[in-house]
């Protein structure tokens, strides 16, 4: 019992270390591994534990992986696009219904907004992603809804099978990833500058671009940042929605890993990933420094 | 006042878009035919009885229970650790170590389930199994445990541990009749959060199950079969049910322990 009765400061650092120790041994650790064997090949069943560069030398030579050729992007900027769009559009329509629970729902009934608002996401997220094939499929609810109907006589094709399928599904998946942070922005929102700003004259959309808008920025990054950066990795969605067709980033990694077995070859391509999507995350970050700053 | 009439209208259209897949689920489910297709065909329960005999589908069931209530109890645990001692006063570091726990917030799944993947098989050289799949789980669930937790512990009035020590209870005793009641629901609703998580994991369980598969490996399996697909939407069916009925226990939970923070707030101002 010494443990419990010493200083407070000794006695969250006894708190803190077994999460601590967990992290380190199962993320840490784990984490300088993919760096250490993304600097060795593999030849046939044997790994070769000499360092070299080649495996990140076939990924910025080749023409698989960034840089493609006339007909077709490199795989890492076709991933990068798909998420940046994917991003885009989930973030465009979840501001509004953030704004909808903070600012227009009657209070009493918020949270009950957001617990349904949460609930889809919290459905298994497989399922989901194979219901949008289902619903889009060649012989889907889409279609055969829209032939019984009379609309159409033929199958669209268009449905399935290109990259505007994993679009939507993948902004159906991450909806309240985008909604819950923009949602907290706003909700800290002082709601005397909104009077303000209409005492000094000026109108409701005014308002909202010069004043809303900009407090709300740091929301919005925070949406962006929790969609973009969990989206590169998802490879169930392509693989089911593209077929064996166009694969992302994602999708070589896991066949490296799981189906050809070069995992040196997976673990460099997982690092120029992680990197990729961290210098365009910094990016992002500043550019918009100047609404994340605190104003005083 | 009906203001707002088109932020109205775009709420009520954006919630249909986020359920039109789920509502299909049913629909599907007890629909007497074997393509997932208009027009519906007549109710049928033929499906579900299926699954009611099917050994792999009951196995792989088992193994994901065993997996998740396992996961959650380590990662609600570590979890607590963790939120306790964000309510104790900093030592040097201490913002820096909780931040690294959380980091697995802003990693791709995919990197984490590699990186152990790794680590497992060249670096332990140990046989995958329903434990490496329990570690990497709990490493994915403790910021969220974590998230949810600092919510019921810094709501906590530090008065209450010493009036309990002062009276002559031990740190641990405190600990165990006081804090402990209060943080409960938080600790209830961090439980079936890491639950539900571990349940419906798919791309750490691909990378790192052994033998047996866990429930998302099997389902992800059955996809591949054109005739399997009405069995997907009735265990989907199922699954749902479960998770809607979790997630409102979860509420409940989580809702008990504002209420109870709630009621100590103006007990503190009496």
């Amino acid at each position: 019992m010494g443990l419990l009765d010493s200083s407070p400061g000794a006695r969250a650092a006894a708190l803190v270390a077994p999460p601590l120790i967990y992290a380190l041994l199962l993320l840490a650790f784990p984490l300088v591994a993919i760096v250490v064997i993304s600097f060795w090949t593999q030849s046939g069943l044997t790994l070769e534990r000499t360092f070299t560069l080649a495996n990140y030398r076939e990924i910025f030579t080749g023409p698989i992986y960034i840089w493609g050729n006339a007909n077709r992007w490199g795989v890492l900027p076709l991933s990068l696009f798909v998420s940046a769009t994917v991003t885009l559009i989930t973030v465009a329509l979840a501001y509004p219904i953030a704004y909808f629970v903070s600012f227009v729902a009657a209070p009493e009934r918020k949270s009950l907004w957001l617990f349904l608002i949460t609930i889809p996401f919290w459905t298994s997220y497989l399922i989901r992603v194979f219901l949008w094939k289902v619903i889009l499929g060649f012989n889907g609810v889409v279609n055969t809804g829209l032939q019984s109907l009379g609309i159409i006589q033929e199958p669209l094709e268009v449905l399935l099978y290109n990259l505007s399928s994993v679009i939507v599904t993948l902004s159906h998946a991450y909806a309240v990833f985008a909604i819950l942070p923009i949602y907290v922005a706003l909700e800290k929102i002082d709601r005397s500058l909104l009077e303000a700003s209409q005492d000094l004259g000026e109108n409701r959309l005014t308002t909202f671009l010069r004043v809303t808008l900009p407090l709300s920025v740091p929301g919005i990054v925070g949406a962006v940042l929790i969609v973009f950066i969990p989206t590169i990795g998802d490879y169930v969605t392509p693989e089911l929605m593209l077929g064996s067709g166009g694969r992302l980033m994602s999708n070589i990694i896991q066949t490296q890993f799981l189906q050809l077995n070069n995992w040196p070859l997976g673990a460099a391509l997982s690092i120029i990933t992680m990197l990729a999507v961290g210098i365009v995350s910094l990016v992002f970050i500043l550019l918009n420094r100047r609404w994340l700053r605190g104003r005083a | 006042m009906r203001k707002h009439w088109g932020l109205r209208a775009y709420a009520v259209i954006y919630l249909a878009f986020l359920y039109a897949p789920i509502l299909l689920l049913p629909l599907f489910a007890f629909n007497d035919a074997a393509i997932i297709a208009f027009p519906l065909s007549g109710f049928s329960t033929r499906w579900f009885e299926q699954l009611w005999t099917t050994q792999a589908l009951h196995d792989a069931l088992r193994n994901s229970l065993v997996i998740a209530t396992v996961t959650a109890l380590l990662a609600t645990t570590l979890g607590v650790c963790a939120a306790r001692a964000g309510t104790l006063p900093n030592f040097p570091g201490k913002r820096g170590a909780l931040g690294f726990v959380m980091l697995p917030l802003v990693l791709p799944e995919i990197v984490i389930a590699v990186a152990l993947l790794i680590v497992v098989r060249q670096v332990l050289d140990l046989n995958l199994s329903n434990w490496t799949v329990i570690a990497a789980h709990t490493v994915i669930c403790i910021p969220f445990s974590i998230a949810i937790l600092n919510g019921a512990f810094q709501n906590l009035d530090p008065s209450f541990e010493e009036a309990a020590m002062d009276l002559g209870e031990t740190r641990w005793g405190a600990f165990r009749l006081v804090i402990l009641p209060l943080v409960l629901p938080g600790i209830v609703s961090s439980l079936l959060i890491c639950f539900i998580i571990s349940l419906d994991d798919f791309v750490i369980a691909q990378f790192l199950t052994g033998a047996n598969p866990t429930m998302p490996v099997y389902i992800y399996g059955l996809t591949r079969f054109v005739d399997a697909l009405p069995l997907i939407m009735a265990l989907g069916t199922i699954l749902v049910t479960i998770s809607v009925l979790l997630l409102v226990i979860a509420e409940y939970f989580r809702r008990r322990g504002v209420a109870r923070a709630g009621l100590k707030d103006s007990g503190g101002f009496l």
